[in-house]
């Protein structure tokens, strides 16, 4: 599925209350969030929101409670509808829709995994799995046969009899995972969908996720508070903050050039050994000495730094997939990129 | 200072002429639709002769078994079959049998008529919030207006008998019905029906797949207080000729026959705690999937 499709979201505003589109214009006209809600009591949700998804890739979407994330990415399949702007999937205006064509869109388009997993209480985890392909009225054969494989997927075989209730967190959101899977939509939306599990689970769950994605190529948003979740999965990433993208870019340039301090703030405590790449603290041009390794320029820092210090020579060359020389790297320049920056 | 010490009410001409003015028109109204608005019940009086002629003349040990089935299927649970057969066959000995048969048709009539009604009332309630501030103060008169009181349009517009009878059974018993779906269906996680929005289903595979299985143990909560009070309603029915268990009492009253009156208040009781048990134990089976928890 190489043609999943890219979302675009354009000049996206979203106000909560009674008379949401009278404000608009005021907003636009750069009323803040404390004033808008002194004046005449509505929330600002979201400002001017403007973000290209590639397609195929994961775009994540950080920020802390209350940044607007989660009602951003309602926006996507039209959970919550905007106040104003255009979200773009493949093209069409999602905001424009019918019902018919919305929820034929929801059914052919995209699928959600929750935070707190939404799964039918009443149901095994089998007919938790088939519900998107049920609501289609595919045969009940062809239902089964796409929801097993995803179930076996991810690592559930077995437990197909099972309600939710009798599965632990991480094989709950597994299920999540399995149900949305199996309705093979080129979108997938996911809410803060490790938040709820404990920190070894969601490494685990993170691992399934970029695994499938290798094979799946799906158009991901992926929605979460933690930096680090960020970082792993995002192709690219967007801070959200107060309902405002405060930075947008490649998790590097995020760790290498935050924005202002609220970003740089959180970036401190990231492990940069696993997010910098060689390509941005070699030197570019040069020789490199007699005997030195050969390093690509995509490595991190992490697995530079391991294989420079097990090699004797402590200069690496940097070369692009046609061997051509970029650069060099000096193992303590590694070193220094690697610990966080003095304040 | 007279108006301080008694209350300036209206003079009694203005009340007479006005409750005058209310029971002229009632009657009026009466006497123009009174027979419509009876052929308009004749399907429901055919159902209710028919109900009771099954529960009368199939033999009784036919209807043991039927009920100990019931109760079987529904719960799952020798003691409540045990139970029920039992009370049963008490009820029997002390020849109550027929009385007690034509009960149980009236109160499963209500019942299904209450859940026919109440059910889609209650969706409807949990839809709109408008709605649900309409029909709330109605279901406030409806439990507590004192059952005489809308007994007498009633018997004016149909006379007396059993669909009357019915009438003021099912406006008794309906509210828990209606409450405690739109109760149930409101109380349904958000998350959930969020999730199943997000799938693309439709309004009513929403209903039929998430909101109803999910609001059930309230909804049969519901259909358990609607029996109950359906059979309190027994006696003060059988004032308007619902025959059944409530009319030995209402003789036993009238008479001051005290045995008479225990045994047959004695046998609703006893069908009472049947339905309860059984129709609880079927609310519980229905929720075993909650039971089990990943410990």
């Amino acid at each position: 599925m190489a043609d999943a499709p890219a979302i675009e979201i354009r000049s996206l505003y979203k106000i909560f209350g009674p008379h949401a589109h009278q404000h608009v214009a005021a907003v636009k006209d750069g009323m803040s969030k404390t004033e808008l809600n002194h004046q005449t009591g509505h929330v600002l949700g979201l400002k001017d929101i403007n973000i290209a998804m590639p397609g195929g890739s994961i775009q994540v979407i950080m920020g802390l409670s209350g940044s607007g994330k989660s009602t951003l990415i309602r926006h996507i399949n039209r959970l919550i509808d905007p106040t104003a702007g255009e979200v773009l999937v493949g093209g069409v205006d999602v905001v424009k829709m019918g019902s018919d064509e919305l929820r034929e869109f929801r059914r052919h388009q995209t699928a959600m995994v929750f935070q707190k997993f939404a799964l039918l209480p009443h149901r095994t985890v089998l007919d938790n799995t088939v519900y998107g392909l049920e609501i289609q009225g595919l045969p009940r054969a062809t239902q089964v046969a796409a929801a097993m494989r995803w179930i076996e997927r991810v690592g559930l075989k077995g437990f197909e009899g099972k309600y939710p209730n009798q599965l632990s967190g991480g094989m709950q959101q597994r299920v999540g995972l399995a149900r949305a899977l199996t309705n093979d939509a080129p979108i997938l939306l996911m809410d803060e969908a490790f938040s709820a599990l404990d920190p070894l689970i969601r490494m685990d769950m993170q691992s399934v996720l970029l695994d499938l994605q290798k094979e799946i190529r799906k158009t991901i948003v992926f929605i979460t508070h933690d930096l680090d979740e960020a970082l792993r999965l995002g192709d690219r990433i967007a801070i959200l903050r107060d309902g405002e993208v405060i930075q947008q870019g490649t998790g590097q340039q995020i760790v290498l050039n935050p924005a202002d301090d609220y970003i740089a703030k959180f970036v401190r405590e990231v492990n940069r050994g696993r997010v910098v790449e060689v390509v941005s603290v070699m030197t570019p041009g040069g020789e490199a000495p007699k005997g030195a390794i050969t390093l690509a320029p995509l490595d991190t820092l992490e697995q530079a730094a391991r294989r420079l210090s097990e090699s004797t020579v402590k200069t690496a060359r940097v070369a692009g997939a046609d061997g051509a020389t970029l650069g060099t790297v000096k193992l303590e320049a590694i070193v220094a990129a690697m610990v966080k920056p003095v304040d | 200072m007279e108006w301080l010490s008694k209350f300036p009410n209206l003079s009694d001409d203005t009340l007479r002429v006005v409750k005058q003015t209310i029971d002229e028109s009632f009657r009026a109204f009466t006497r123009a639709y009174g027979e419509g608005i009876e052929a308009f019940f004749n399907p429901l009086k055919q159902f209710l002769i028919a109900s009771e002629q099954v529960m009368i003349s199939t033999p009784w040990p036919l209807v043991l078994l039927a009920v100990g089935l019931i109760a079987w299927f529904a719960s799952r649970n020798w003691k409540i079959v045990a139970g029920t057969i039992a009370t049963l066959l008490i009820i029997g000995l002390f020849d109550m049998w027929d009385d007690t048969m034509r009960t149980i048709s009236m109160i499963f009539v209500c019942t299904l008529l209450s859940i026919l009604i109440g059910v889609p009332i209650g969706i409807a309630m949990s839809r709109s919030n408008r709605l649900q501030s309409i029909i709330n103060p109605v279901l406030d008169v409806m439990q507590t207006m004192p059952s005489f009181v809308y007994l007498i349009p009633v018997v004016m517009l149909l006379g007396i008998g059993k669909v009357p009878g019915l009438i003021a059974v099912v406006i008794y018993a309906l509210p828990p019905m209606i409450r405690l779906t739109n109760l149930g269906i409101r109380l349904v996680d958000h998350e959930v029906i969020e999730a199943a929005d997000a799938f693309g289903s439709s309004p009513w595979q929403r209903l039929k797949n998430v909101q109803i299985p999910l609001a059930l143990p309230t909804i049969m909560a519901g259909i358990n207080q609607t029996i109950m009070m359906a059979l309190s309603m027994v006696v003060i029915a059988s004032m308007i000729g619902v025959a059944g268990l409530g009319q030995p009492v209402l003789r036993a009253i009238n008479n001051q026959y005290f045995a008479l009156g225990v045994f047959n208040g004695l046998a609703i009781v006893g069908i009472a705690i049947i339905f309860d048990r059984v129709s609880q134990a079927f609310g519980r089976r229905l929720q075993k999937h909650r039971e089990v928890v990943h410990g």
